[in-house]
């Protein structure tokens, strides 16, 4: 008898706070965080349009990478496109622990980190891409520099950036010195200068990003990273050290307030279902930062290629 | 030099110089020796003495992140918690904000019928120049004109308008509060002495160390961006003003009590007046360290130019980088002289005809812009743009000189940098703790010696000891090159107008054109590293060393000059005997501001990857670690108090030495 009242209870509960969500969605705007690096603009202003196209309010945050989730946890940003495996992983751990905060799966695009050097160094030291190549003196030599020397001097990323290079380079006994750039733009600073000069250089690069389509050159391959490679010392040719291994690829995750689902279930239905591939993006970042068009421009372009795609996502 | 008599006239006779010496050999020697000793033969003997031990590190960096966690999230007055307290202030600043930017940028109101545009491009200018002719004549209208011009024609007119907005709200609170707290600190003697270290922590502990609480207590956007502005850019105006208040002669004073003025009027009639000329350098120090902010301000959602030069440099491109650099140092310029020119006063302005002017120009320019688009939005047609040619420019160097360059810094970095750093990471925490508060004893007692210990071990318990000899090497080599470019150049400026006009200028935009803008070539030119690093925090310091020798020879009494004159000194006499000595409170304050500014560089100076205690307060960033960026801030902070008291102290000891004590 009880449990027959009970149900019949939750049922009507159920129905009551189904209906009144289908029917009235928050008016509020959607605040979606916008960062300084062109594909994010792009993946955000193309979310920011399909859920304008569904009806939405959309409003676009200016914020910093790391500190937007401060913002998200407490409701103030709503919805970040992008927050990579490769770096934003702790950060977003700590948020998704809260509570608060929401994953809403991937975006499609792959993140790819690792060594990398343009094409004319293959010269100065044969064999590459295998990394073997770079455990022979001369080819050192070839990547050093006054400070470095008789080391080869390997740009890495930023020390917020993590990555394990150091480890790396003990590991796999590698004769280079990791130096570490402070911000992005510092590393591709560098980069340019070395390719204007055609100087040896090797560096930490990862795509989707202009840099790899601007210019010639490849990605060091390392043996291939593995979970255990990371945790597990025994693994892989050194037996006594972690890291024997090249960086881990990864997802670029969308991750939103969770006040998200409850106030715009449809939008939050739409986030969801957003999916495009590396191609589409990396064509989209060369268009806007090699050839000049702005990013509504080509937003505005992609929306109206693959209108069957965006219309799919807003309307289950 | 023992041969010469002492001055009858003296109150005190002086001590003969030989046996000050030989006193300071006494004192000094022993204490090297002990620090030699301990250099070289200590670290088997007592490793602890070089490196804290790990198990004795009290986990401060906890205990500040559960403190923290329970200030947002749990701690309540009763009736409202303290975050709803915060958001309520942070809609107190948002309310003003919203008008100011809705008539700048967005306009009013959401539907075509009811909606209202922003005041348009032509009419701003129009505006500007107007009161600038009101302010300062002819001649300052269209300079500021030309000012906001130069924003348009470059295409950065709507991002320029975005922080303007932001900086109209943060400059007059930050100008307000500076300004009281700086009153109430010259009458209650205790809160001058309380609000020193707090005003050295707000100068000093980088932004981002708090960034993530302010977030959270006050929301994310352009409000949180317009605190921490406020934050960083309130301390030199307190300063200032407890320095301008103190050189107010006192018969100034007296006069005031003897005509019977309150208490209210003696502060805000006699004293703020005559105080001016000090107070308005203050008022020029928080337009420009607001306007400093703008680059971080935008990575918290303020947008505007800041998020224009980042995303310029993101994409290597410099021309548009120094393009957005540039928009933020004419609104630094335009503001300053407009704030300058209107605390003159002018006995011939009237108020009424300008706001006619005013109010009739804002109609025309709101007719037309309704008329013609093109008076509403500059049209992009019309704009400039320097496109590739900085880049060229930067390619053009980098190709032919890129080894030349290369090795003017592998031999500074070989010969000087890097031994420097070497030497100062070997020092055991131990014996620079004792030699400090050695120095702390002889120049100011005990205290001093006890606060010089004490701020010493707590960096090397916390365990930061490495990333702090890295700060002490990066910024002690910047200041001390910064000091010596500094110092000539504003004795130079201080007698020649002309020159100081120039002088002016140069600083002014070093102070505000964004680092980032002239990094990132630095960067192609002579890598990642301590010396581009030095490089920029070199090019940000040396402004204040200029300024404030300056300012303190230029408020030197020219009675006291002409005195000298009329004696027959020459005029390098009458600089080095009467001028340096008398501006000797403003050079020194001028040395402590080049000590902070270096200081608070090392959030930039992390971007090109040093590994100081900047670089810690960033990694715990992006850890969203709030204790572990606290306590490297607080570490920053306590070699900058560390530093501004001895030099206050020694600066003491010079003057009574010299007989000076009275004179500031």
């Amino acid at each position: 008898m009880t449990t027959i009242r009970r149900l019949g209870a939750a049922s009507a509960l159920a129905l009551l706070a189904a209906l009144p969500a289908l029917a009235q969605e928050s008016t509020d705007p959607i605040r979606i965080t916008l960062h300084d690096w062109t594909g994010h603009l792009i993946t955000s202003r193309l979310m920011g349009s399909i859920l304008e196209q569904d009806g939405y309010k959309v409003e676009y945050v200016q914020a910093d990478y790391l500190a937007q989730f401060a913002g998200l946890e407490t409701g103030d940003l709503h919805l970040a496109m992008e927050i990579w495996e490769t770096t934003g992983r702790e950060a977003m751990d700590a948020a998704l622990a809260t509570g608060n905060v929401q994953n809403l799966g991937p975006t499609g695009l792959d993140a790819i980190e690792e060594w990398w050097y343009p094409s004319y160094m293959e010269a100065l030291c044969p064999g590459l891409p295998n990394w073997e190549a770079l455990l022979s003196e001369d080819c050192a030599a070839a990547f050093a520099t006054a400070e470095t020397a008789p080391k080869g001097r390997y740009l890495g990323g930023p020390v917020t950036w993590g990555g394990f290079d150091e480890e790396r380079v003990a590991a796999l006994g590698l004769p280079f010195e990791v130096i570490h750039a402070g911000t992005d733009g510092a590393l591709f600073a560098e980069l340019e200068s070395a390719i204007q000069r055609q100087a040896p250089i090797l560096l930490w690069i990862y795509a989707p990003h202009w840099a790899p389509a601007k210019y010639e050159g490849n990605w060091v391959q390392f043996p291939q990273y593995t979970p255990e490679c990371y945790t597990d010392p025994a693994w892989g040719l050194n037996p006594d050290l972690a890291h024997d291994c090249g960086k881990p690829f990864g997802e670029i995750w969308k991750v939103a307030w969770s006040g998200l689902e409850t106030n715009w279930p449809g939008a939050h239905a739409a986030i969801t279902a957003f999916n495009i591939n590396n191609e589409e993006m990396g064509a989209m970042i060369t268009a806007v930062d090699l050839e000049g068009a702005t990013v509504e421009e080509v937003v505005a372009d992609w929306m109206a290629t693959n209108e069957d795609r965006w219309r799919a996502w807003i309307t289950d | 030099m023992s041969a010469r008599p002492a001055p009858v006239t003296r109150r005190r006779p002086a001590p003969a110089l030989w046996l000050l010496a030989l006193r300071l050999l006494a004192l000094w020697l022993p204490a090297l020796a002990a620090f030699a000793a301990l250099l070289t033969w200590g670290k088997p003997l007592a490793p602890w003495a070089f490196d804290w031990p790990d198990l004795l590190t009290p986990p401060v960096d906890r205990w500040i992140s559960d403190f923290v966690r329970w200030l947002l999230n749990k701690a309540t007055f009763g009736l409202f918690t303290f975050r709803e307290a915060t958001r309520a202030l942070a809609a107190v600043v948002d309310a003003p904000y919203q008008i100011v930017r809705g008539l700048l940028t967005e306009g009013f109101g959401a539907w075509p019928p009811l909606s209202w545009p922003p005041l348009s491009w032509l009419g701003v200018i129009a505006l500007v120049a107007l009161i600038g002719h009101r302010a300062g004549g002819g001649r300052l209208a269209a300079l500021v004109a030309g000012c906001f011009g130069f924003i348009a024609v470059f295409g950065k007119w709507t991002s320029a308008m975005v922080t303007l907005a932001s900086i109209l709200i943060a400059v007059p609170i930050g100008i307000a509060g500076g300004l009281l707290l700086g009153l109430a600190a010259y009458r209650w003697r205790w809160l001058a002495r309380a609000i020193t270290p707090v005003l050295d922590l707000m100068q000093t502990i980088p932004v981002f160390a708090y960034l993530v609480p302010i977030l959270i207590l006050f929301g994310f956007g352009p409000v949180a961006a317009i605190l921490a502005t406020v934050i960083y850019a309130m301390p030199p105006m307190t300063r200032i003003t407890l320095l301008a208040l103190a050189r107010v002669p006192g018969e100034v004073r007296d006069l005031g009590r003897m005509v019977g003025c309150t208490r209210a009027q003696l502060t805000w009639r006699v004293m703020v007046p005559s105080a001016r000329e000090g107070l308005m350098v203050g008022v020029n120090q928080v337009i420009m360290l607001s306007l400093n902010m703008v680059i971080i301000a935008s990575m918290i959602g303020a947008g505007g130019l800041g998020f224009d030069v980042l995303a310029a440099l993101r994409r290597l491109d410099f021309g548009g980088g120094l393009e957005a650099g540039f928009a933020i140092v004419a609104l630094a310029v335009a503001l300053d002289r407009l704030s300058q020119a209107a605390a003159r006063p002018r006995a011939d302005a009237r108020r009424r005809p300008y706001l006619w002017a005013a109010l009739a120009t804002l109609l025309l320019a709101g007719v037309l812009a309704w008329l013609v688009p093109a008076a509403q939005n500059y049209p992009r047609g019309w704009q400039l743009s320097t496109g590739t040619f900085w880049n060229e420019v930067v390619r053009w160097i980098n190709v032919n000189y890129f080894g030349t360059l290369e090795a003017i810094k592998t031999t500074l970095l070989l010969n000087v940098l890097i031994p420097i750093k070497r030497f100062l990471l070997g020092l055991p925490w131990l014996g620079v703790a004792a030699l400090l508060a050695l120095a702390g004893w002889r120049l100011g007692g005990w205290r001093l010696a006890l606060l010089t210990w004490t701020l010493t071990s707590l960096i090397a318990m916390v365990d930061l000891w490495a990333e702090a000899m890295t700060t002490l090497y990066l910024c002690g080599i910047s200041v001390v090159i910064a000091m010596l470019i500094g110092l000539p150049i504003g004795v130079a400026a201080a007698e020649r107008d002309g020159l100081w006009r120039v002088v002016r200028v140069v600083i002014d935009t070093l102070q505000t054109l964004p680092s980032f803008v002239y990094l990132m070539p630095a960067v192609m030119l002579f890598r990642v590293g301590d010396f581009t690093a030095m490089l920029a925090v070199v090019a940000y310091a040396v402004a204040p060393a200029i300024r404030y020798t300056a300012l303190g020879l230029q408020g030197v009494d020219p009675a006291l000059v002409e005195a000298g004159r009329a004696m027959g000194c020459t005029r390098w006499q009458i600089l080095t005997r009467i001028k340096l000595r008398l501006a000797l409170p403003e050079i020194l304050l001028g040395l402590n501001q080049t000590i902070m500014f270096a200081l608070s560089m090392l959030v930039i100076t992390a971007l090109v990857g040093t590994r100081d205690l900047g670089q810690e307060v960033y990694i715990a960033l992006t850890n969203a670690n709030a204790g572990r960026g606290l306590v490297a801030g607080l570490c920053v902070a306590f070699i900058a108090i560390i530093a501004d008291r001895l030099i206050g102290a020694a600066a003491r000891q010079a003057r009574a030495r010299l007989g000076l004590e009275g004179a500031a």
